[in-house]
């Protein structure tokens, strides 16, 4: 009975511990917004985090996409070519990537490297004083620290995943095009006549929009509300990767439903 | 500290100030002035609440009863924009510096100037030189925080805080794990520019010594309450037995040497049994 009676005391306090947190990140989201003026009235603090999110991701992107797109090719001709369709593999890897892998993928690395790195950096300002010492010089560090990386980070999401998407796609038509001799005409007339623009990669864009606007609030959150000790700023790398990862791909299919409906 | 400097009105006052962490009280009733000119300590042993004082008077903490006052106005009681605006007016030390990593020594001291003012930037280097000159490390303008030693980062740390000639500087804990060589030039430091700046300051400290030699006025915090204050004159000659403890570095006396536990008797007498 005891048992029982102390799961069920967790599971509450757990509730009422995740509710707080949601609430309290609703305030922090509204006072990053009230104190974003001036990422935009000094432009270069937000394109150092620009740099710093988006120019330092490119590598695993476009790796990434790269190999995505090859492995895309491959099974989409292994499947097609059975139903002797091979022809529409650039339709596949093109919707798989604009629609879905893309936005997704692109978002889930974007959260391991640079989400990891800002909840780092904003935890260890705080663990050392940083913050502290900023806001006893008058200066905001919501304002100074927290809304340039914030920003930085929903910039640079839309553009890491459409050159996920770009390249996975050079990478689709290099294994089925240049390697295993797919027409390249039929190749990209099929997908010119198939991907629609508003449809299948506008949608794709908001996804990736959504997902950068959540992970960078994820990361900054976490960095802002850690612990101010090693193990705190350990703690909430772990928890930004893990629910970033969670929120991608819940709010994936929450946006899927309502645009893909067929 | 001359008798004029006791006749004008303080620039930091505490009037039976109370505050807690939850259920825990930390401070019982603190009344506390700081005069203009003045270098005031205030000592205890470790976590008695002086940095929790010094964060009342930094307006980072709000007092859970009495008042903080600073220049008359009251801190716990100022608008967010108000508060900023007076903390344009003071500089704080934090115990290790707390420089942003990410800057040069330069950049870290020509923050305040370049976030607070519009001033030329070759200004601004000239002005961030002459307060490196002023803590002898003019020298090292370009290296980063993780090249200085502790005793270096100390002395940038408070070209920075003083970037904006402060009428008045908290110091927390500023002798914190320095050498005897970087802990008499941050002593002297934080004389020396007190007065070439007219400013006042505050410092928490538990470094008896050093505290001594540079300070007008000491307080003496125990258990949330002032237990002793006077010059150091006065601290020296006392006959307090707090004061002569922590002066002494006696380990035991009005501060006990063990932790509160049952006698040691009763559990050689249940083990015997």
């Amino acid at each position: 009975m005891n048992a029982i009676a102390s799961a069920l005391r967790r599971i509450g306090a757990l509730t009422i511990d995740g509710i707080w947190r949601l609430g309290f990140a609703t305030r922090f989201l509204l006072a990053v917004l009230m104190n974003s003026g001036q990422s935009l009235r000094r432009i270069h603090l937000t394109i150092r985090e620009l740099y710093f999110s988006g120019v330092l991701s490119l590598l695993i992107i476009v790796v990434s996409g790269l190999f995505v797109g090859l492995v895309l090719g491959l099974q989409g001709y292994d499947i097609l070519q059975r139903y002797g369709s091979a022809d529409a593999v650039g339709v596949m890897v093109a919707l798989s990537l604009l629609r879905e892998l893309g936005p997704v993928i692109a978002a889930l690395l974007f959260a391991s490297r640079a989400g990891s790195a800002i909840t780092a950096e904003i935890g260890l300002m705080k663990a050392t004083e940083q913050l502290k010492a900023m806001d006893m010089m008058a200066v905001n560090p919501i304002a100074r620290v927290v809304a340039p990386r914030f920003w930085g980070g929903v910039l640079s999401m839309p553009l890491l995943a459409a050159l996920f998407s770009a390249m996975g796609i050079f990478g689709g038509w290099l294994i089925t095009v240049a390697v295993i001799g797919v027409d390249d005409g039929a190749f990209w007339s099929q997908m010119q006549a198939a991907v629609e623009f508003e449809y299948d990669v506008m949608n794709g864009v908001i996804k990736s929009a959504v997902f950068g606007t959540v992970v960078s609030l994820i990361a900054v959150f976490e960095g802002y509300d850690c612990q101010p000790t090693a193990e705190g700023v350990s703690r909430a790398i772990t928890r930004t990767v893990v629910t970033s990862a969670l929120a991608i791909l819940a709010l994936d299919f929450v946006l899927t439903s309502f645009m893909f409906r067929g | 500290m001359s008798t004029s400097a006791e006749q004008t009105s303080p620039l930091v006052s505490l009037r039976d100030v109370r505050f807690a962490y939850g259920e825990r009280e930390v401070l019982r009733g603190i009344d506390l002035s700081v005069h203009r000119g003045q270098v005031v300590a205030i000592m205890g042993g470790s976590g008695c609440g002086k940095t929790t004082l010094l964060r009342l008077i930094g307006g980072q903490l709000r007092a859970t009863a009495g008042t903080v006052e600073v220049e008359g106005r009251n801190v716990a009681r100022l608008s967010g924009k108000a508060l900023y605006a007076l903390r344009r007016r003071m500089g704080m030390l934090f115990q290790f510096g707390a420089l942003f990593t990410d800057m040069s020594v330069h950049d870290n001291v020509a923050f305040p100037l370049r976030e607070h003012t519009d001033l030329p930037a070759d200004m601004i280097h000239d002005l961030v030189l002459m307060k490196l000159q002023a803590v002898g490390l003019r020298g090292a303008a370009k290296l980063h925080p993780n090249e200085l030693s502790g005793g270096m980062a100390r002395r940038v740390a408070l070209a920075r805080a003083v970037a904006l000639d402060p009428m008045l500087i908290l110091y927390d804990e500023p002798f914190a794990g320095l050498d005897p060589i970087s802990l008499g030039i941050i002593g002297q430091l934080i004389r020396r520019l007190n007065d070439a700046l007219g400013a006042s300051s505050v410092m928490v400290t538990h470094d008896v010594h050093e505290s001594l030699a540079i300070v007008d006025y000491i307080y003496f915090v125990s258990d949330g309450r002032i237990v002793a204050q006077g010059t150091p004159a006065e601290i020296r000659a006392s006959s307090d037995p707090f004061v002569h403890q922590f002066v002494n570095a006696e380990a035991d006396g009005p501060v006990p040497f063990h932790y509160p536990a049952p006698p040691i008797d009763s559990l050689l007498n249940a083990e015997g049994a």
